[in-house]
């Protein structure tokens, strides 16, 4: 292991010269934010809502979870290269929009899906029957019981997301990936470390927000507190589960069963 | 119109570009598949111990660590091993392997943790060791749950090798790669063709495995829904 090369990662991290300018680190953190937030934002817009009304009416089960399955075979970097090749790559950043977008739906549509068709039936059915209707049963019980499942999802895509533009850098587009591809063309190892470090960093700071964002927007965290409070020893909430991997590991068992 | 003009005028799909090239799209198959299968099979030596750690002194540490290797985008896990092997196929291989950890691990435990408390104290009352109960009983139970993470790995690194193209070793990732560089539409999406299908194949291979392997699970299904 050549350890000589973290000092020249760190002298490459702590140079201001590094961080300035229309290609330094600044201009490329930035524009890997906005196109995560732009790509997610849409994603969402568009997968939630189906998902939910899917999950509601109890159709499109096999869709919403094999989807997931379909967008792990079609690998991200073809997708990237033939989109940016095809004569959208000439509309600026909209190749890599999208395929960002194509690449977030499968997870958001799979987790949201599952957690409303796992919303308790007999809470479902019992709100039916206090006189609820459709959009009510929809949006008051089962999306806060499914919240959690939604959010599973959610991260999953941010994950996804944020990796995704990583590889956009590869056929020319913007993004912290960029550091890497501009490194390895110039057999400059330390840039290339420095800019997987980054790479990692915004991985993991997205990460550690979506829990943050999870937790504080759950319909049911205050009631959750409120009825451990009251019933001491009762695990209320079970504790969030790594998104990614928890969402993953459902899907086999599902699908398993025919 | 001869085959040879779909080269000339660049189109996607191109039958002679397939005819002409067929060794390079072969040898990029073969280096492919290596990567993943290599990835896939260390992955499970790996993965085995680590659950079992896990198990014993604690689920919590594995299965973080894992969940943020998983977080580390691909591109970046490539870059960052640079350092640690060179330009070489093990630099893909291990961040592959990485990536695999923490579904296999996850599932792994799973099974364990579904194990029924009866089945393993019956064995233990017929006198079985930890390693005979480990071996004889937990791993048969843990199949279906273990099949399921495979599938999943060997999909995603098949999908992932591609990115290896950017140390040169990604098997028909570097086709995809040359092809962008010279805007040669054909090598690409043959490339990506042939790398979803390689997808596809392999996870019905494993679909065929685990039915051949776990038998009752279909029909512990069929029981369930006939009743």
């Amino acid at each position: 292991m050549n350890l000589g090369t973290i000092p020249d990662v760190w002298t490459w991290l702590t140079d201001g010269s590094n961080w300035s300018g229309a290609d330094g680190a600044w201009q490329r953190v930035t524009e890997h934010v906005f196109l995560t937030v732009t790509s997610l934002g849409l994603a969402c817009a568009l997968a939630l809502p189906i998902a939910l009304w899917l999950g509601h009416v109890g159709r499109g089960g096999a869709l919403a979870i094999n989807i997931s399955n379909a967008g792990r075979a079609v690998p991200t970097f073809a997708v990237l290269v033939l989109l940016t090749m095809s004569p959208l790559g000439k509309h600026g950043d909209w190749a890599t929009t999208i395929a960002l977008v194509l690449f977030a739906v499968p997870p958001l549509l799979t987790n949201a899906y599952v957690g409303i068709r796992e919303a308790d039936r007999d809470v479902v059915e019992a709100a039916r029957g206090m006189g609820m209707s459709g959009r009510q049963l929809l949006s008051r019980v089962e999306v806060p019981l499914a919240f959690p499942l939604i959010m599973a999802g959610v991260r999953s895509a941010a994950v996804q997301v944020v990796a995704t533009a990583t590889l956009a850098a590869l056929p020319g587009g913007g993004g912290l990936g960029r550091i890497i591809t501009a490194g390895f063309q110039t057999y400059d190892t330390p840039q290339v470390v420095a800019g997987a470090v980054l790479v990692a960093l915004l991985a993991l700071a997205v990460e550690g927000l979506m829990v943050v964002v999870g937790h504080l927007v759950d319909p049911l965290r205050k009631r959750a507190v409120r009825g451990a409070a009251a019933a001491p020893g009762a695990d209320a909430v079970p504790p969030a589960t790594g998104g990614t991997g928890a969402a993953e590991v459902r899907q086999p068992e599902k699908s398993a069963a025919p | 119109m001869t085959s040879t003009d779909c080269l000339a005028a660049n189109e996607w799909i191109c039958g002679e570009y397939v005819r002409t090239r067929k060794e390079e799209l072969l040898d990029a198959t073969a280096q492919h598949v290596g990567i993943a299968l290599s990835a896939v099979l260390i992955g499970l030596l790996v993965a085995f111990p680590l659950a079992l750690a896990a198990r014993r002194w604690g689920q919590g540490p594995v299965l973080g660590l894992t969940t943020v290797l998983y977080t580390v985008p691909s591109l970046a896990m490539f870059a960052l091993l640079l350092p640690v092997f060179g330009v070489s196929a093990a630099v893909v291989v291990t961040g592959l392997v990485l990536y695999s950890l923490t579904v296999l691990v996850r599932n792994i435990l799973a099974g364990l943790d579904a194990v029924p408390r009866d089945v393993r104290e019956a064995a233990q009352g017929m006198g079985y060791g930890r390693r005979q109960l480990l071996l004889g009983v937990e791993l048969p139970l843990i199949l279906p749950a273990l099949l399921a993470g495979v599938r999943i790995t060997t999909v995603s690194a098949i999908s992932l090798t591609t990115v290896g193209a950017i140390v040169g070793y990604g098997g028909l990732g570097n086709l995809i790669y040359s092809g962008m560089e010279s805007f040669f539409k054909a090598e690409v999406l043959t490339a990506s063709a042939i790398c979803v299908l390689l997808a596809v194949v392999s996870d019905v291979l494993l679909l065929g495995l685990q039915r051949v392997l776990t038998p009752w699970v279909r029909h512990r299904a069929g029981a369930e829904s006939a009743r």
